[in-house]
């Protein structure tokens, strides 16, 4: 298996008169830790919506494994094995965490369509479940609802959906916004324990959280990518440091 | 060749009375986003107050209009500060149950004080009759409600769009906490939108009893046509909203004359088409 | 804190699917209701139709979320199936009621498949636009409805060949009992599975929904045949045990009607339609025969009062009282 996992082709968005996505061509590595970032408004967002399919490109191509994805409908791109996250949690705030895994896995294991299947029955689905669980943290909270959970918690649950239809690439929106101090740990935990064979691209403000874990950052400014290169090179690079980081300065 | 264009004059007319009312109902559902099912009963107030102005108290045609229009701004000021300004962040099946009670309340009180049978208003010696122009001869009321329609259309129109006041209410639409700390209160302004709302519905209201005539289901009966109005207008647009009654009223009238075996089936057929093709109305924002 | 273990997760997820007291205790007294109140018995039958026909917008509504303003639509076009069979010489029960549902339920998927691109108030719009429609067609045709006057006519054959419909209606009762538990059932089962579960899941957050390869859609189109079906199902019986169809089956007010029905009984219970069904059919008749006005009068601020308390119906307010009692026994002991 050579080339990039997921990868765009001169790709543009452009709302009106507003151009949010200007000529991107963009790779992820096989296995990768990547970031991205950039100022607010650069357009970061709106490059996970074009690759996951909320958003459509005005022009170009998206690639995963080479075949071409970007005039797929959202849920059969995820079945291909995309995940993501979301900036702000989104999530089922009435059901359990249980159910909301019992949900994904259930949609793995061909379990929808049928309305008159007993989901007491299905076993295998509901251990599962439990599992992803317990590996993400959330075993002692998952029969609580949703919107009972501190927002943390929450947060987990939001990683723990994606990580559950097994996916070969992980798209992380701020994964660790919002998250009060006492909480961000875990996240962090739970992110430094995803699985090595999935390639993760991660949108992140909190730069102690991008230099601790990315091994390549993709810098977007204006909708275009400014550079691009392992984390020594960028924090040296005076382009950057004058776009985003010395304005980061300020705020 | 005239009876055509008389007919298409009857749509017309009817259409203008059909804005009046469904005006009001767009900038409630598509401005301030909340589904009023009660706007209609507004409008029964306003025709109402007209005909009982007229009958009772001698008062004359124009002036009881305008009496009406007040009356019913009033009455709709009053429910929003009492009642439905607690549901703008309710859900929207809550807000439609909510407003059905008040339908059906509405129902209830006319038909206890004004009695269950159809009333008829009666209209000044002016008003009758028809009044030639050129080869047609066009009834004088329907003439009179499409100058009267067409002066209301760009004063509406203009007072959203240009005056200060549309512009508050624009800009509470859009952000409403925003525009509160601009110091605008938006409570009031809020108040003060419904009550104009109200106003062009009882406006519509107390012109369309000649039309179509009133009786204590008319909220329920305009219901549905009101909703089809304002919806493949689009919501929110006024501009939208005209042109959706024009079409309404027209296609409503020639189809009872040209083809008075399909009833309003045509009319709601149409409306689906509409519907599905362009959920967003005509002049509806993209969804 | 201790890690909930796979036992105690296995037990919730039967408590999903476990009877409520309230249901049993409904059915319970729906049967009694027999022998308690014999000359009632026409009545009864119509809360109970009524209460399925509820319950088949309770799962569109109440668990996926999406509003239909013109379901009255399915549920006339289930009695005038059922009715037009028996009226044409073919008056076996069952194998009417099995027409009406699938010609319901038919109209369901094709609906739902049309519409599929609409969501929320333009829904409602076009819900009832549908809803309009059929009615229209139904009135503008009276070589086939019967028009105003109702389709007439109809004889039904023994039920299983045996239970002859009587003049009493004990035959129309256990017919529509029988019946409507059979769905009811069913309408449980749909929403315990996994099935159920993507339809909450697709009220709660289409967002999410999406982002699980789950298809709104999809989901959209089972809701709505499975909810069409019911309806039809409801319709027919209807049919068959008034044996006379009248246009109201398909008006815009029984459309509203069931919409209160089934929230004061209770969104997203599925007993809630039953409940409210009940309690609406009921007093409507008190109430009318006293004044028609009145009962208009009363239902109006009924809805107002309830949407402002937002106690979640009949079955909220149940569950918030035994809550209270709870409670109040535990601190007591």
């Amino acid at each position: 298996m050579n080339g990039p996992v997921l990868h765009t082709s001169d790709l543009y968005k452009s709302f009106g008169g507003l151009t949010v996505i200007n000529g991107v061509n963009f790779s992820l590595g096989r296995g990768a830790r990547h970031a991205l970032i950039g100022p607010n408004g650069a357009g970061k967002s709106s490059l996970v919506h074009l690759l996951t399919g909320f958003l459509r490109p005005s022009r170009g191509e998206i690639f995963l494994d080479g075949a071409r994805i970007d005039q797929l409908p959202i849920e059969n791109r995820i079945a291909l094995g995309l995940g993501r996250t979301f900036q702000v949690n989104a999530l089922f705030p009435r059901l359990t965490p249980l159910e909301s895994l019992v949900l994904a896995v259930s949609r793995r294991s061909g379990l929808l369509g049928q309305p008159l299947r007993a989901l007491s029955r299905c076993s295998h689905v509901v251990e599962e479940a439990h599992d992803i669980a317990i590996r993400t943290g959330l075993a002692d909270v998952c029969l609580k609802p949703t919107r009972e959970l501190p927002y943390g918690r929450q947060r987990l649950l939001e990683i723990a959906l994606a990580l559950s239809g097994n996916p070969t690439v992980l798209l992380l929106d701020e994964p660790a916004a919002g998250v009060p101090a006492s909480e961000s740990y875990e996240v962090m935990e739970a992110i430094e324990a995803l699985p090595n064979e999935v390639s993760i691209l991660f949108i992140e403000h909190d730069m102690e959280l991008v230099f601790r874990f990315a091994e390549r950052i993709t810098v977007l400014v204006a909708g275009s990518i400014l550079c691009e290169g392992p984390p020594d090179e960028i924090a040296r690079d005076s382009d950057v440091q004058r776009v985003y980081l010395g304005a980061k300065a300020h705020g | 060749m005239l009876g055509f264009i008389n007919i298409l004059l009857a749509g017309i007319a009817y259409g203008f009375v059909l804005f009046l009312m469904a005006g009001g109902l767009s900038i409630t559902l598509g401005l301030m986003k909340f589904a009023n099912m009660a706007h209609a009963a507004f409008a029964m107030v306003g025709g109402y107050s007209a005909a009982l102005l007229i009958a009772k108290a001698d008062v004359p045609f124009v002036p009881a209009v305008i009496g009406a229009a007040f009356i019913a701004a009033l009455t709709g000021a009053l429910f929003e500060r009492v009642l439905f300004h607690r549901f703008y962040r309710a859900p929207e099946l809550e807000q439609v149950l909510m407003t059905i009670g008040v339908v059906y309340v509405a129902i209830a009180g006319a038909t206890y004080f004004v009695g269950p049978e159809q009333i008829a208003i009666s209209v000044p010696a002016w008003l009758e009759g028809n009044v030639p122009l050129g080869v047609l001869e066009i009834n004088n009321y329907r003439a009179f409600l499409i100058l009267v329609g067409l002066a209301l259309l760009g004063g509406v129109v203009g007072f959203i769009e240009r005056t200060t006041f549309g512009a508050k209410i624009r800009a509470a639409v859009a952000n409403r906490r925003m525009t509160a700390s601009c110091g605008i209160d938006v409570d009031r302004l809020y108040t003060a939108a419904f009550a104009l709302g109200s106003a062009l519905a009882g406006l519509g209201g107390a012109l369309s009893v000649k039309l179509i005539g009133l009786d204590p289901y008319f909220p329920i009966k305009f219901l549905t046509e009101l909703l089809i109005v304002v919806s493949v207008g689009g919501l929110g647009s006024l501009g939208g909203t005209f042109v959706a009654a024009i079409l309404f009223g027209v296609v409503d009238v020639a189809g009872k004359y040209l083809f008075p075996e399909a009833g309003g089936f045509i009319l709601y057929a149409a409306a689906l088409i509409v519907l599905t093709v362009r959920p967003q109305g005509l002049a509806g924002p993209q969804l | 804190m201790t890690a909930v273990d796979i036992v105690l997760v296995r037990k919730a997820i039967r408590e999903r699917a476990r009877w409520r007291s309230l249901e049993i205790a409904f059915w319970v007294a729906a049967a009694c209701s027999y022998f308690l109140f014999p000359t009632h018995l026409v009545l009864l039958t119509q809360i109970i139709i009524s209460g399925l026909f509820a319950m088949s917008l309770d799962l569109l509504l109440g668990y996926g979320g999406i509003p239909s303003f013109g379901h009255a639509a399915f549920f006339g076009l289930g009695a005038y199936t059922a009715g037009l069979l028996a009226a044409h010489g073919w008056g076996e029960p069952l194998s009417g009621l099995l027409a009406g549902g699938a010609v319901a339920g038919a109209t369901g998927l094709l609906f739902s498949i049309v519409i599929a691109r609409v969501h929320g108030a333009a829904m409602l719009m076009v819900t009832m636009c549908v809803g309009l429609l059929v009615y229209e067609a139904a009135s503008r045709t009276p070589w086939l409805t019967g028009g105003d006057t109702g389709l007439q006519g109809i004889a039904m054959w023994p039920v299983l060949g045996r239970f002859e419909f009587d003049l009493f209606g004990k035959t129309a009762f256990w017919y529509a009992y029988a019946v409507a538990f059979a769905l009811y059932l069913a309408a449980r089962r749909y929403v315990s599975s996994p099935e159920g579960l993507a339809l909450e899941g697709m009220r709660e957050n289409p967002t999410r929904i999406a982002s699980l390869a789950i298809s709104s859609a999809k989901r959209k189109m089972i809701a709505f045949t499975v909810s069409a079906t019911l309806a039809g199902f409801a319709g027919a019986l209807l049919a068959q045990t008034t044996q006379i169809v009248a246009l109201e089956t398909l008006s815009f007010d029984r459309s509203v009607s069931t919409l209160i029905m089934l929230v004061v009984g209770g969104l997203g219970s599925l007993i809630g339609g039953f409940l409210g069904a009940a309690l609406f059919v009921w007093l409507r008749d008190i109430l009318s025969a006293l004044n028609p006005v009145y009962w208009m009068f009363w239902l109006g601020l009924i809805l107002i009062g309830m949407m402002l308390s937002a106690r979640g119906g009949l079955v909220g307010g149940v569950a918030l009282l035994s809550k209270r009692m709870r409670a109040m026994i535990g601190s007591a002991t």
